[in-house]
This record gives C-alpha cells, sequence and structure tokens, in this order.
C-alpha cells in the first residue's frame, strides 16, 4: 500500500505516494524524474545516489522514500541557481573533473555537504571526504582539485560580497 | 525489495507492542544502511520496518552522573560532533568516525552497528572495553546487558524476537583512564576490517602502573573478543613494553579467525597482536593526558 508523503525537494513542497519498500533514490528517479541522481552500487558503497538530507550527505538508497516525510532534501538539481552553475560545476567543467560522468552527480553534492560547512577544507579533507564516492575514469586528482579550487571560489565570493555587504546566494 | 509496511512508532512502549506482533518478521529501522541493504538483498526477510528515529529516547545523548547514556539510533556523526564526548571518550570517537564514509556516519548508528552483531563491527570492540550495557526493552519491560554479551554469533543478537535496543550506557571515564581503537584494513577508509581492537586502561596516580585493563578484539572469531587474560596480564604491573607484550600475546592467542578474502588466519593473528599493542600505548598516552 502506498503512503502519502510530504517532503521539501530543492526548496519545493513535494507531495508524493511511496511504497515503503522504495528507496529514496528509485522515488526521486522513477516517480518524480529527478534523474540526476544515480545508481551504481545500491549498496551504500559508491556514493552515485547522494543526496543532502537535513544538511547531512546521505546514499539516498539507503534511504526509505517514506523516512523523508517532513525533512529537507537537496539533489544534484538543486545545485545550479537557475541557469548559473554553481562553483563546483564550474570548476568541475574547467578540471575536467570528469569523463564518463556517471559518480559527477554523486561528486558534487558530497563536495557541496562539504564546502557548505567548511569551506576551508584542504586537500586531505576533501579526500578524506569523498572516499564514500567511488570514481573509475579519473583517478581522482582531478576531483579534488575542481573542489579545492571551487573551495577557493567559494570563499573568494563570500569575502567580496561581505566587503560590499551583501550575500550572493552561496 | 519485496512489499513492507513502514511504522513509525513514538514511544517505546508502542515500538515493542509492534515488535511483538510481528514477531522475527519485524525489523527495527534506524540509519538503515545496514537493513534496508539486507531486506532489498533478500539476505533478511522483513515484513515490517518499524522506524525508531521518531522516539526521542532513540535519539538522545544525556549525561547521566559522568557516565553517557547513547540513544540507539543517534548517528556516527552526531557523537564525533560533539566536543565533550570527544574529550570524555575519544576511543569512540575513533570507533565513530570510522565506519563507513561520511554519507554511512550521517545515518548508521552505534545501536545499529552492534545490533547487526558483524564480527567485524568497528564500534563493538570499543564499546566493550568502555563497559557500555546494552539497554534492552520488551513487552514485559527492560533488561540490561553487558555489551560483550550481546553478539552471540555472526549477525546474531541477544534480543528476543519483540525485543529493541533503546540506548547504550557507558560508565563514567575513571581517573588517570584512557582507552583506544584501531583497525586495520588495506586502503585508508571505506572498506571491512582485516581485524580490529580496542583496549581501556586505568593507571596508577603516577601513571607507571596499570591498576586494570580492558582489550577486545575482532573479525578473528564469530562475535567480537573480550580478552578476559589479557586483563590479568596488565592488572598491577608496571607500564612497560614486557607488559604490554604479555598482553597483546593473550590478544592474539585468544584470536581464532578464518582465513577469506579480506586476510589469512596468520595474518590476523599477527595483526591481533600487532592493534593491541597500538592501542595499549595509545590508551596509557591518553589515560596520562587525563592524570588527576
Amino acid at each position: 500500500m502506498k503512503v502519502h508523503v510530504e517532503t521539501t525537494i530543492n526548496s519545493e513542497p513535494v507531495e508524493l505516494l511511496a511504497e515503503p519498500r522504495q528507496s529514496l533514490l528509485e522515488v526521486l528517479r522513477d516517480e518524480l524524474g529527478l534523474t540526476g541522481a544515480k545508481e551504481g552500487c545500491n549498496n551504500g558503497n559508491c556514493g552515485a545516489c547522494n543526496v543532502i538530507l537535513d544538511g547531512r550527505l546521505v546514499n539516498s538508497c539507503c534511504v526509505l522514500a517514506v523516512e523523508v516525510s517532513g525533512k529537507q532534501v537537496v539533489t544534484i538539481e538543486g545545485v545550479a541557481e537557475g541557469e548559473t552553475l554553481h562553483p563546483l560545476q564550474q570548476k568541475f567543467l574547467e578540471e575536467a573533473a570528469l569523463q564518463c560522468g556517471i559518480c559527477t552527480p554523486g561528486f558534487i553534492v558530497a563536495a557541496k555537504a562539504l564546502l557548505d560547512r567548511e569551506p576551508e577544507a584542504d586537500e586531505a579533507r576533501v579526500r578524506y571526504w569523498l572516499a564514500g564516492n567511488l570514481c573509475r575514469c579519473t583517478g581522482y586528482d582531478k576531483i579534488v582539485r575542481a573542489v579545492l579550487g571551487a573551495g577557493a571560489e567559494m570563499r573568494n565570493r563570500a569575502s567580496n560580497t561581505s566587503n560590499r555587504g551583501r550575500t550572493n546566494g552561496y | 525489495m519485496r512489499a513492507v509496511t513502514y511504522l513509525a512508532p513514538r514511544s517505546i512502549e508502542e515500538a515493542v507492542s509492534v515488535l511483538a506482533e510481528h514477531g522475527t518478521m519485524a525489523s527495527v529501522l534506524a540509519g538503515g544502511t545496514d537493513v534496508i541493504i539486507q531486506a532489498r538483498e533478500g539476505r533478511k526477510l522483513v515484513d515490517v520496518f518499524v522506524d525508531v528515529k521518531n522516539i526521542a529516547e532513540t535519539r538522545a545523548l544525556a549525561w547521566e552522573e559522568g557516565g553517557l547514556l547513547i540513544g540507539a539510533a543517534v548517528p556516527c556523526a552526531e557523537i564525533y560532533e560533539d566536543s565533550e564526548i570527544a574529550s570524555r571518550y575519544p576511543a569512540l570517537i575513533d570507533s565513530a568516525a570510522l565506519i563507513g564514509g561520511i554519507q554511512i556516519q550521517s545515518r548508521a548508528s552505534l545501536g545499529g552497528n552492534l545490533c547487526n552483531a558483524s564480527p567485524a563491527g568497528d564500534s563493538i570492540p570499543t564499546l566493550i572495553v568502555l563497559g557500555a550495557i546494552a539497554v534492552i526493552a520488551g513487552a514485559s519491560g527492560r533488561r540490561e546487558l553487558p555489551v560483550e554479551d550481546f553478539c552471540v554469533a555472526p549477525g546474531r543478537n541477544a534480543l528476543q524476537p519483540g525485543e529493541m535496543l533503546v540506548a547504550l550506557r557507558l560508565p563514567a571515564p575513571r581517573t588517570n583512564s584512557g582507552a583506544a581503537f584501531e583497525r586495520f584494513i588495506p586502503r585508508n577508509e571505506m572498506d571491512i576490517a582485516v581485524c580490529n581492537c580496542a583496549a581501556s586502561v586505568v593507571l596508577s596516580a603516577d601513571g607507571q602502573r596499570f591498576e586494570s585493563g580492558r582489550l577486545a578484539v575482532g573479525a578473528v572469531a564469530p562475535t567480537p573478543l573480550l580478552v578476559a587474560d589479557a586483563s590479568a596480564a596488565l592488572e598491577g604491573q608496571s607500564v612497560s613494553d614486557q607488559t604490554t607484550k604479555a598482553a597483546a600475546d593473550r590478544v592474539a592467542a585468544a584470536a581464532r579467525p578464518i582465513t577469506d578474502m579480506r586476510g589469512s588466519i596468520a595474518q590476523r593473528k599477527h595483526l591481533a597482536a600487532v592493534l593491541a599493542t597500538r592501542v595499549i600505548n595509545k590508551a596509557v598516552e591518553r589515560a596520562r593526558g587525563r592524570r588527576a
């Protein structure tokens, strides 16, 4: 029997019907058409399905959709500001931090969860934080460079913004 | 995953009542990082998920008489982000910060790690050496069980059908005490222990003698083991490489591992002694740092 779930996804209120056996990942992809989160391992090892749930990074394959009632979900679709790419997205392009691209949404969501909390994160911290995301193409160096570059960009914008006394959304 | 029912009780009483009603076909759901996967892969037959995260008691961290009560569903991240826990129980942080990656730590609880009863569970040796008590609720009331008696076989724990783990109770750290945990895996993060080990020690006031100690080792037997005769090797002895070696040798002797894809019998017995040495030394350092 399906269960009525009221939740918030990428700042929009969403109502949905979910079978209790369905993971959040299945519902995002198959019911809501939010196909940015990918199914890699479907058992919590690869991070391709990462979303941010009430401010914490989770594997959406390891969450039941019915559990997100009343909670805030951020997916890769909510990372850009309209047509403006997030600094992480921009840096992933500039650094060519992807090849096949399957892991990329998970990496960007995971890195966003880190930089939202710790914009000063250094290389060791970035590598540790991203240990739960697997990439079989890049060898990780370009990804780490992109995340560090995005962190620098975000700090830069924050200091420019505070100099001007207003916020720019990041 | 086959069809399931999802229930989210608001109290322990309500939770144990639905657990009793559905017996072995009900599964408690906390972080879900083990049970959701097991149910999906058919390794665990579940008709009813009983989500206990809406029960205040399972989500609470409470200080009582200098000790700590950890709700069974509190995720690892909430534990290692708590500065008071980090200062009073650093060994708990050793464990909580290396179970899975960040994504797992956001959801996975120490209570769940214990209930999953993996021989390699990375919080279990630590909970054992810290003297943790499992607080268990059932239809007929509550009972308490030392954590070293909680796991009974790989994937099997001492909970009876209809019972649930409510919390873990840690006694207050004693003066001149310290504890530590280490794990060996072939990569830096995100792997299952080839061997893991925890130690807690209480030193004399001058920090030169062991008053007592506890050692526990994992991934070398069907359940994590408390090595009682390693405690005896420390008690009353001076803090020295010789004493540490005597205790570490007893940990290796207590190990009865298997050879599998992660490691061989010989490697695991060797690792048990190496890790025991390291955690005793680290526990001594921490105890000296905490000297009154």
